[in-house]
């Protein structure tokens, strides 16, 4: 195995009391094309700027060839970072933009000349080294911003969205140039993204963060392919998410069907997530093949592919793609590769929160009193209490609701929604409903007496 | 016919506007002691002027230079501290940048003579011998507020990572302020700095409050005092005529110069 070059260790990090990166390990080997991966607000670029040094971790510490970095000011980390917003320097043309690293380390002229041709050569702007930076355009831009970069020779480029700003085509253009870069270069390439199929078309390796924490690193074929959990699966590609059994090992059971499947070691009769990929379902007119029937539904052209959506004989709802158009309104016979079905751990099957019993017939939750039967409890009792997803009701008028709070998060499976809920007081809430809400939604949060039951004393 | 009058109407307005201007200039060339009094065309008085030679009252040459002095002492100060208290109110979070803001604001909207009079008593307070320390002190108290007035938009145009990337690309902390911030600056500076001498250049009542009592005169205490004794020196004619002219010329290069970049970033 190369060696690391950077490791990062149990980082912490809050913003005036708000946590933003939760206990973060990873390291980063020799000459990789790694990229930090999630929707804004995960706290990745927040990450890049610690390794860069412009911020500092409040808890662990970040490694560079195994020796810890603490306070070392960014300008003397071995380190070069490209930025957002190219952050070129506009009173300095292309040339002194580019040179600017290398006067300062003192590096004689006629090499600081050579170096800097190299690069604009490798970034293809070889006759651009007199223009004004603000007379180019945003690609050009950004090919200044990656030599002014590279020329000092770093042991990481950090790159903070680089592409973002770009239009499409000159983004894919530039993808292809960066990961060619990177293969001559042979620099450790940290990149960070909210763009997955980015992420996908340029990694060695893929490192999924959501809400401060890491969800899952891997290759991007492993990320794809085998998602840990429901966030990865939804946020990489498309997928259809659905609620399942193991049955035991290699078989399971979703959409009302049993599928043979791969996994193995869940245990017997064990609630779990599944994950199959919308081609990954495939078509058949042999009844034998046949696992399942459905009815397609949509049917719209993608350009390489048709997606289309069916209801299965159960009830559910499947998205597949497919190179071959089949007639809305068909009966058509369905099949899934066993190696294709992806079987997950579930994260939780129920809300499971602490409370204390405030009174004859009431609890207090997460700050707001819920009916309950407390029969069995005494008032001021801290307890444990369970409220299953479809136990929690969402309501349109914030001030009806025990508790407010607003949608954080939306997870299609199928027959159902499940929501992830982010009540004022910033804690969540997890709820199944077939109601159609939007993400950011502000929602009253009730639950009713028969839905909340108390498993025991803290 | 409107449009006539529209023609007009800024005609008038001009007129009155530059003709106490005019009035002077053309009296300049007169040797009269008393304004208004036409005794011939003569350029004498631009020759005592530029001569210092002027009838046993050479003190006018010194208010000026003294004036010059202090406006361009004042004036680079000023800009220094706006500069630097800039950045950093520029660096604060939302709330005290707010708070900071608005107590800048206040020193420029306070009325001269209150600023004159309390720095006055600070100074008495502190025992500080009023002269020409404390003149130049006051007068970078009062321009300060107009330096980071004119920086703080340039800070905020600025891409915030340009500073980062100094760092980034080995600048310690002060090469990147001096290589990358202050370029930036460079304009809001630049109009912090003539605001700051144009502002201590016709200053009255701070100056005459907080100037002591050893003699210190700059223009604008000279033509008062020198009023209150009688008459105005003849010489003043000519020096505001020249005044006039040298900001004039000043104003018609800066506005080209500003156009032509102006053209130049527009043709890209």
């Amino acid at each position: 195995m190369a060696e690391k070059i950077i490791e990062i260790q149990h980082v912490s990090k809050s913003f005036d009391g708000k946590r933003v990166l939760e206990d973060i390990n990873l390291y980063i080997k020799k000459g990789e094309f790694l990229t930090l991966l999630g929707p804004s607000g995960c706290g990745k670029t927040t990450l890049l700027r610690m390794i860069a040094g412009f911020l500092a971790p409040d808890e662990g510490a970040i490694l560079l060839d195994g020796k810890e970095m603490g306070d070392l000011p960014p300008h003397q980390r071995p380190l070069n970072t490209v930025f957002q917003r190219y952050a070129l320097f506009p009173h300095l043309d292309v040339y002194d933009n580019i040179a600017f690293g290398l006067k300062l380390k003192k590096v004689p002229v006629d090499e600081i000349d050579r170096r800097v041709r190299r690069v604009l050569k490798l970034v293809a702007m070889s006759d651009y080294e007199d223009r004004d930076v603000e007379t180019l355009s945003g690609g050009q831009q950004q090919r200044i911003a990656i030599a002014r970069a590279i020329v000092n020779q770093p042991k990481v480029l950090l790159l903070d969205e680089p592409l973002a700003a770009l239009d499409l085509k000159m983004r894919k253009d530039m993808q292809i140039e960066l990961k060619e870069m990177h293969r001559k270069l042979g620099i450790t390439f940290i990149y960070v993204t909210h763009d997955q199929e980015e992420a996908l078309t340029l990694s060695d390796t893929i490192v999924v963060m959501n809400e401060g924490r890491i969800q899952q690193i891997g290759t991007p074929t492993d990320i794809y392919n085998e998602p840990v959990n429901c966030f990865v699966a939804d946020f990489i590609g498309e997928s259809n998410i659905l609620k399942g059994r193991m049955i035991r090992d290699r078989r399971v059971a979703f959409i009302k069907h049993q599928f043979d499947c791969v996994d193995e070691g869940f245990g017997e009769d064990v609630p779990v997530d599944v994950v199959v990929r919308p081609e990954d379902i495939y078509f058949t007119t042999d009844p034998q093949k046949c696992q399942f029937k459905a009815k397609v539904n949509t049917c719209t052209f993608k350009g390489v592919h048709y997606e289309m959506w069916v209801d299965t004989d159960t009830g559910y709802e499947l998205m597949i793609q497919d190179y071959d158009p089949y007639p809305v309104g068909s009966e058509v016979m369905l099949y899934i590769d066993p190696d294709d079905i992806q079987v997950m751990k579930k994260e939780r099957t129920a809300n499971v929160l602490e409370g204390k019993v405030t009174g004859d017939g009431k609890v207090e939750l997460l700050g707001g009193e819920f009916p309950c039967d407390t029969s069995a409890y005494e008032v001021g009792d801290e307890v444990r209490v369970e409220i299953p997803f479809g136990g929690v009701e969402l309501l349109d008028n914030r001030e009806e609701g025990i508790l407010s709070g607003e949608v954080h998060f939306i997870l299609y499976m199928g027959d159902h929604y499940h929501l992830t809920i982010k009540t004022d007081d910033g804690d969540f809430l997890w709820v199944d409903t077939t109601d159609i809400w939007d993400k950011g939604d502000l929602v009253g949060i009730t639950a009713a007496e028969k839905d909340i039951r108390i498993l025991g004393r803290l | 016919m409107k449009r006539f009058f529209a023609q007009l109407y800024i005609w008038v307005l001009l007129v009155i506007l530059y003709a106490p201007l005019v009035f002077i200039a053309i009296f300049s060339f007169t040797e009269s002691k008393v304004l208004g009094n036409w005794k011939g065309f003569s350029t004498r008085l631009y020759q005592n002027l530029l001569t210092g030679d002027m009838q046993g009252n050479s003190s006018l040459l010194q208010a000026v230079e003294n004036t010059l002095l202090i406006a361009l002492i004042a004036a680079a100060l000023a800009t220094l501290l706006g500069t630097v208290a800039a950045i950093g109110i520029h660096n604060m979070n939302g709330r005290s940048r707010q708070a900071i803001t608005f107590l800048n604001n206040i020193p420029m909207i306070n009325p001269d003579i209150i600023t004159g009079v309390s720095l006055f008593l600070l100074f008495v307070f502190l025992h500080i011998s009023q002269g020409y320390t404390t003149v130049v002190l006051a007068h970078i108290t009062f321009c300060t507020p107009y330096v980071v007035l004119s920086v703080l938009p340039k800070l905020r145009q600025m891409n915030p990572n340009i500073y980062e990337a100094a760092l980034d690309l080995g600048a310690t902390p002060g090469v990147a302020l001096r290589k990358v911030l202050i370029p930036q600056l460079r304009g809001g500076m630049v109009s912090g700095f003539i605001l700051s001498f144009t502002m201590s250049l016709d200053d009255f009542a701070v100056t005459f409050f907080t100037r002591g009592t050893i003699g210190l005169d700059t223009l604008s205490t000279y033509i008062y005092t020198d009023a209150r004794k009688g008459g105005l020196t003849p010489e003043l004619r000519p020096l505001m005529t020249l005044i006039f002219l040298i900001i004039l010329v000043l104003l018609v290069v800066f506005n080209v110069r500003q156009q032509r970049l102006a053209k130049k970033t527009q043709r890209v």
